[in-house]
């Protein structure tokens, strides 16, 4: 290589240039000689000094013993995950309790959270608590893992054969095979069964519906010769007549209900009617609470009632009368606006007596409500169980006449009374199966168990209403050697494929439409059929819905339905002494989810009781008997007792009391265990051929004992301040004067907001872009406390368990807060007979001028400048001293580790459950306060999903996670500062107003007044 | 000047220099009595149980452990901690006070005052430490540097202030007590041998009694005193505001930092006096601590329980004068006759009415009745801090979150235990520490016992003032 050079001096350095320096790249003043040529120099010393430090360090680094983890990375990564991006599968949740149309949310593999299918049009994109819980079931190490024979694992391919055999065997000797399952609304499987009788002639399918709907069934099958229930359209109705039907909590099908019902309650569209709600009730439901007229009934006279109900409307309608019963409670009111609102009404029980249901048939039909509020053309699917039939099944069990039964996805020995016989006589079958996802109190007893795949396992379908079709689809690989039970049934009666196969090829004869395919020669005409079906098939399966229409005449009816049955409607007994009600509750339901922790610490929207069943008495009883709150009394029929703490509440019927279903499983797994309560369903007793629920005969004495009660809320009463905290009006005080209820906030909307000491809170210069809010309608709130749900599952909240929260020491971010009222709100008055309830979800406000924000020492809860209270867990020591200032009382403590590695063993401390935990949102350690977030990592996702997209963040697209789960649409999440927003409309409603605003705090959140569809402001309890 | 005439004579029974010395210093010099080693058995076991496994149970476990929950977060450990730094108030008030307003009464008691607060302020430091969440991170609340993540304190935090405040108000006694303690440790050096002498002439700092040493020393004093009297003042308005700044009805309350700085003089004092007839009884030191003492302090006492009382009653018709629903609430109705009516109540006769007995000079002289009044102020005075904490947390603004507090077992053990650590340091002061402050005493011996010194002291005072 030629080297060039300009001078003499050039010359002899580039002559030298192997010797020369590097030249410097950067500033080398103050710096050695060595450490500009980066060269290392070392001495004895500096070794012995570096040896010191690494051995300190060492020692130093490993002395505290970190957990070691792993993170496996996919080797090769499948289709369509992008780790980190979470997936949606539109699916399909239907159990004994619920059904709805769901979308999934999968991450990396991991469903983690169930979500409402808005496509639906019969949910419509609402889930209830149960639902929103039903993912951490899917991780339950409860579940059974493998097929069991005689309580011994076996392997699928034994059962098989031998089941095979053995139905052969029975269908050959002439035999019964009975399959007892809950309610089948997938019509691939219940083709499935009928493929399955061809093979077994002998088969019969009974269903067992937990709490019984036969009587409807029934009375139905009377009145149309349809034994179904209606499909029943609460949005349509102005006026609402309930008798013991918990429509917005249990009864049938309460989210879409509830989403119905907030329809008619709705003030936000530029409506200025709503519908007028009477409920006639002996317990104290959600839905009776929601209602603007309550009345409390004993359960004898419910059937007076609409005998009166009946004989008044007919009578203004010129039908004919029947005979009545005394009857004192004045329905004047009722039958006047029913007859003004005909074909615009609805009237419901939930009583499963025919008579009842034979003459709520009659009223709707003489008001004309039939095709308008009720379909009984589209009939609901959900419930088709027929006591008659069950009562056969166990007969025919009893009497040995049935060789083989097949328990699928039931529970008898749990859900019916007589448990105990009943397991005596299936432990005498010949050949007993169960299929089920544990061994239950029923599978305990059967020869063998084949476990269930839970849903997000499993491919399904589903017809909940004539006509509207719902698709599921396993969003995870079977976790454990479980079996989807339909696949079972296709071994046994011989069809190939998988039931994947077999769903796909009933849709395509069935369901979708196959489409006129041109006769051309040249074209493949099953080819094209296919890819016909298969574009319409991944439709249906993206959608999760499929609807099509059900033609034909809707059915008649039969005028003579009730004097046929008039001996069965005017039997009356006078009951004696006091009676039990058992009812399902809105957090558990029948018991299926008795495993399910956060089911087991979700507040009773009523009670607010957690963990815990108890009997149910009104203050009047409990005065008169001497019982306080959390005294130990047994209940006691012929042949079942429980020993149960009372709980005091206000609206119940005075001679009633109730216990709760679902409590007291014995084989639900470890945390059912723990639970306290006892099962309820033992006093369910069968009258006329129906399982009776309510007006069971009992002796209640006390024990002396006392049993301390979970309470996530203890005092129930406003003192004084319901003007102040929960605003409310009548609807004829709004229609004149849209603040009504709300006067308090016009003071401080005009008189306050511009008033600053210090040039602080809400500052339009502060938050030029995002200013996130929530605006929450009391008139849409039911109270369900899905959203309690939906905000735990999303945010990773712990569970505390029972001792904990008797401590008050749950974490749940939101809490819906209840009231009782009467017509004076006096202090330490204890609320009367019958209270008005009021429902108050409260969540961090995250307000503008925070009280809890300037007094953290650490800075540990600054504002964000999008109008977010933010929490830095990172940087809270835990001094409490946010807690004890916020006037909401919001803001959590991890009063101990209530994670992993801690002594709380529900859900962070077990590899399996905790897949469900949702990787957005960090865990929390033990002595840092923690509180909403108004879900940030969705508002992070959305902001960043609209930025790759190049665009603006859309009104609506953001949802938190209370607000997707409400099945009501109560909450609107929202920017203040987007031009048009929808949550803008709501806080500037005359109906708005910041909780506690007087202090200043300027919150995000607003509410809007409730608004009571009520002649007059105060509670009347016999007028109605 | 002190006038004899009028406030009688401060230390009885005509004591020579030697005699005071000999009486104060007796307690250290004798074998340390049964009761001492009993009291001071009762009091290492409380600390040890206390501090030694259920403070340990804390942090290993959570602040769960404690009977605080969501709705009352804050419970006994913030309770104490007011009412420790209230009897910490005692020794810097009683001393420095005194001392700048030149009550020469003070001079037998204020050691014993000064050590109080030094121990009482250690005792209330130990709950906002443990009282965290987190305390491994604890040092998040000092503003330390460098700072590479910008994370920084909030000055706005009254909590932040309480650390400033307690930290300079503890370091600033333990100098005071401690200058104020040199020659009476060169004293007990002088009558010493061994290492006792080693370690208190070290102590002394090498004093030896130089005139310009005198000079130097009271001077510090007085400047120190002047230095600590506003932080009296601060330490405990600056506790309040930790209320005050809230918003909760029952915290938000302008009257809080005068209202405090006086509760907590009030409970300091009357800790004093305990303290004092116990000490006056075990080492019959009459002598020293008179009737008149007594009696000087009880009509202290008795003006600031009249301060109490009005605080009280201001604060009641304030509520009711502001038509604030929530304050109402917590004052007419909650603490009058809600569910919290008899601690308020309790407070109320102790703290307000009780030391009213004081205006009877027959009570004033009655020993047993001073001591009970003033064990019974500080009850009064727990009390009031539990009123102040606990129910306005209980009950706030929304009904539906109200709920009871319950202290657990940790909880009382955690308090018995600095009860413990303030016991154990009162018997080892008494023991180790010359527990009046003689060189002060002397000064008062000689002005009103008219001393005529003999010709030796005479020539060697003249010595002295002719060397400087």
């Amino acid at each position: 290589m030629k080297k060039y050079w300009r001078s003499l001096e050039e010359l002899d350095a580039v002559k030298n240039s192997e010797a020369l320096e590097p030249t410097v790249e950067f500033p080398t003043d103050g710096l050695s000689k060595e450490e500009i040529t980066n060269k290392v120099v070392s001495n004895r010393r500096d070794f012995l000094k570096l040896l010191g430090f690494s051995t300190a360090y060492a020692v130093a680094a490993t002395s505290c013993q970190q957990p070691v983890r792993k993170v496996i990375p996919y080797l090769q990564r499948p289709e369509g995950v992008t780790p980190g991006v979470a997936s949606h599968y539109a699916s399909t949740l239907f159990t004994t309790d619920d059904y709805a149309s769901i979308v999934v949310k999968v991450r990396d593999g991991r469903p983690i959270k169930i979500e409402g299918n808005k496509l639906s049009k019969i949910t419509q994109g609402g889930t209830n608590a149960r639902m929103q819980a039903a993912v951490l079931d899917l991780y339950d190490t409860a579940r059974l893992q493998y097929p069991v024979k005689n309580g011994k694992k076996t392997t699928w391919k034994t059962v098989d054969a031998e089941i095979t055999k053995k139905l052969e065997e029975t269908a050959a000797a002439g035999e019964k095979i009975i399959i007892l399952a809950s309610t089948v609304i997938s019509p691939s499987t219940k083709k499935l069964f009928e493929d399955f009788k061809t093979k077994y002639p002998t088969t019969e399918v009974v269903y067992l519906d937990p709490v019984s709907y036969a009587a409807i069934i029934d009375a139905n099958e009377a009145s149309f010769g349809k034994a179904a229930i209606p499909s029943y359209h609460f949005d349509k109705a102005n006026v609402i007549v309930g008798f013991n039907a918990d429509f917005l909590g249990t009864w049938l099908s309460p989210v879409q209900f509830s989403a119905d019902y907030a329809k008619t309650r709705d003030l936000t569209t530029g409506k200025t009617e709503m519908s007028r709600h009477y409920q006639f009730e002996t317990l104290m439901s959600l839905t009776g609470s929601n209602a603007d007229y309550r009345t409390i009934i004993k359960p004898a006279q419910e059937k007076k009632l609409l005998i009166k109900l009946y004989n008044a409307i007919a009578a203004a309608t010129g039908n004919a009368t029947i005979k009545e019963l005394p009857c004192e409670i004045k329905l004047d009111k009722v039958v006047k606006e029913l007859l003004a609102n005909k074909g615009k009404s609805l009237v419901v029980s939930g009583t499963n007596d025919k008579a009842i249901q034979l003459l709520v048939n009659g009223i709707n039909n003489m008001l004309g409500n039939y095709g308008n509020t009720l379909d009984i053309q589209k009939e609901t699917l959900l419930k088709q169980g027929r006591d008659s039939q069950v009562h056969q099944a166990f007969t025919d069990m009893k009497d040995g006449k049935a060789g083989a039964v097949i328990f699928y996805n039931t529970n008898p020995v749990y859900t019916c009374p007589n448990g105990k016989k009943k397991a005596e006589i299936i432990k005498k079958l010949k050949l007993s199966v169960a299929i089920s996802d544990k061994i239950d109190e029923t599978a305990k007893n059967t020869q063998y168990v084949l476990p269930d795949s839970n849903f997000l396992e499993s491919w399904n379908d589903a017809e909940p209403i004539k006509g509207s079709f719902s698709l599921g689809q396993p969003t995870i690989n079977k976790l454990w050697d479980t079996r989807q039970a339909q696949e079972g049934f296709m071994k046994w009666a011989g069809i190939d494929g998988s039931y994947y196969e077999y769903i796909k090829k009933y849709w395509h004869e069935n369901i979708l439409p196959k489409k006129e395919v041109a006769n051309d020669e040249n074209t493949d005409e099953t080819n094209e059929a296919i890819k016909d079906f298969a574009s319409g098939w991944t439709k249906a399966l993206q959608d999760g819905v499929y609807e099509v229409e059900v033609t034909g005449d809707a059915p008649a009816f039969n005028p003579t339905s009730i004097t046929d049955n008039i001996d069965l409607i005017t039997n009356f007994k006078k009951p004696e002494g006091l009676s039990l009600t058992v009812y399902e509750s809105v957090g558990m339901g029948t018991g299926l989810y008795a495993n399910n922790p956060w089911l087991q610490e979700l507040p009773d929207p009523i009670t607010k009781v957690t963990w815990d069943n108890y009997v149910a008495v009104s203050p009047k009883l409990a005065k008169e008997k001497g019982w306080k709150q959390e005294d130990v009394v047994k209940v006691k029929t012929k042949n079942y007792e429980v020993e149960l703490p009372v709980l005091i509440q206000p609206g119940q019927e005075s001679s009633t009391v109730a216990i709760k279903l679902g409590y007291g499983r014995t084989e639900a797994g470890p945390i059912a265990e723990q639970t306290g309560g006892a099962n309820a369903a033992g006093f369910i007793y069968a009258k006329e051929g129906y399982r009776q629920y309510t007006g069971i005969p009992v002796e209640v004495t006390a024990t002396g004992k006392t049993y301390e009660l979970a309470q996530t809320q203890t005092h129930d009463v406003m003192e004084g301040r319901g003007s102040i905290i929960a605003r409310e009006t009548t609807l004829k005080e709004w229609q004149k004067d849209k603040h009504s209820g709300n006067e308090a906030h016009v003071f401080f909307k005009d008189k306050l907001e511009h008033v600053n000491l210090y040039k602080k809170g809400y500052n339009e210069d502060h938050y030029v872009g995002h200013h996130w809010g929530l605006a929450i309608d009391y008139n849409k709130c039911t109270g369900c406390s899905a959203c309690i749900i939906a905000c735990q599952v999303e945010n990773n909240i712990a569970i505390v368990g029972k001792e904990q929260v008797k401590r008050r020491r749950n974490m749940h971010w939101l809490r819906v807060d209840r009231y009782y009222s009467t017509g004076e709100d006096k202090l330490y008055a204890t609320p009367e007979e019958n209270p008005e309830v009021f429902y108050q979800p409260i969540m961090c406000q995250h307000c503008d001028n925070a009280p809890c924000e300037n007094v953290c020492p650490v800075a540990a809860t600054p504002h964000t400048n999008e109008g977010l209270n933010s929490m830095a867990y990172n940087r809270c020591i835990g001094t409490r001293y946010c807690m004890a200032n916020c006037p909401y009382k919001v803001r959590r403590f991890n009063w101990f580790n209530f994670v992993e590695g801690g002594d709380y063993n529900y859900l962070f401390n077990d590899e399996v459950k905790r897949m469900v935990l949702n990787p957005d949102v960090v865990v929390r350690q033990r002595g840092v306060v923690e509180k909403c977030t108004m879900c940030i990592q969705r508002i992070q996702e959305g902001k960043l999903k609209a930025k790759t997209e190049g665009r603006e963040l859309r009104d609506g697209e953001i949802e938190v996670a209370c607000e997707q789960a409400c099945p009501s649409n109560a909450i609107v999440f929202g920017d203040t500062n987007m031009d048009g927003a929808r949550i803008i409309k709501l806080f500037q409603d005359e109906r708005s107003y910041g909780l506690l605003e007087e202090l200043k705090t300027l919150p995000s959140v607003v509410y809007m007044t409730k608004v009571r569809n009520k002649d007059e402001q105060t509670a009347h309890h016999t007028e109605a | 000047m002190y006038k004899k005439e009028v406030r009688g004579e401060l230390i009885l029974g005509n004591k020579t220099y030697g005699d005071i010395t000999n009486d104060i210093l007796r307690s250290q010099e004798t074998k340390a009595p049964l009761w001492w080693w009993i009291a001071f058995g009762i009091f290492f076991v409380l600390m040890s149980i206390g501090l030694g496994y259920y403070v340990p149970l804390t942090i290993a476990k959570g602040i769960g452990m404690w009977g605080n929950n969501n709705q009352v977060v804050w419970g006994w450990a913030i309770i104490n901690f007011v009412w420790w730094i209230g009897i910490g108030h005692a020794g810097t008030a009683f001393s420095i006070f005194l001392l700048v307003f030149r009550q020469k009464w003070r001079t037998s008691i204020n050691r014993a005052a000064e050590a109080m607060t030094v121990f009482a302020v250690l005792a209330a430091g130990l709950f906002p430490a443990i009282h965290v969440g987190r305390p491994w991170d604890e040092f998040f609340i000092f503003p330390y540097g460098p700072n590479s993540r910008g994370l920084w304190v909030n000055f706005n935090s009254p909590l932040l202030w309480d650390v400033f405040a307690i930290t300079t108000y503890l370091t600033t006694s333990a100098i005071f007590w401690y200058i104020g303690m040199l020659p009476d440790f060169a004293t007990v050096a002088e009558r010493s041998k061994g290492l006792k002498k080693k370690i208190f002439r070290s102590l002394s700092l090498g004093w030896v009694g130089k005139m310009s040493s005198w000079r130097k020393f009271e001077d510090t004093l007085v400047i120190l005193g002047g230095l600590a009297m506003p932080l009296v003042i601060a330490v405990h308005s600056i506790v309040s505001t930790d209320f005050s700044a809230g918003v909760l009805p029952g915290w938000h309350e302008t009257i809080f930092p005068p209202f405090f700085v006086v509760g907590a003089i009030f409970s300091g004092f009357s800790m004093v006096v305990t303290l004092m007839v116990v000490i006056r009884l075990m080492f019959k030191l009459e002598d020293y601590v008179t009737d008149d003492h007594f009696d000087a302090i009880a009509r202290i006492i008795t003006f600031v329980s009249l301060i109490m009382g009005s605080a009280y009653l201001i604060e009641l018709f304030i509520a009711w004068y502001s038509g604030n629903t929530f304050e109402q609430y917590v004052f007419d109705e909650n603490y009058l006759k809600g569910h919290y009516a008899a601690p308020y109540w309790w407070m109320l006769i102790f703290n307000a009415f009780l030391p009213q007995l004081f205006w009877f000079k027959k009570v004033r002289r009655n020993l047993l009745l001073i001591f009970l009044i003033t064990i019974g102020v500080n009850i009064g005075m727990w009390l009031e801090r539990y009123n102040i904490v606990v129910p306005p947390m209980a009950e706030d603004f929304l009904p539906a979150g109200w709920f009871k507090y319950a202290p657990t077992i940790v909880d009382k053990w955690v308090y018995l235990g600095t009860i413990g650590l303030f016991g154990v340091g009162v018997l080892l002061f008494i023991r180790f520490i010359p527990m009046m402050a003689m060189n002060e005493l002397k000064q008062q011996a000689k002005r009103h016992t008219e001393l005529k010194p003999s010709a030796g002291e005479y020539i060697a005072y003249k010595k002295i003032i002719e060397d400087e």
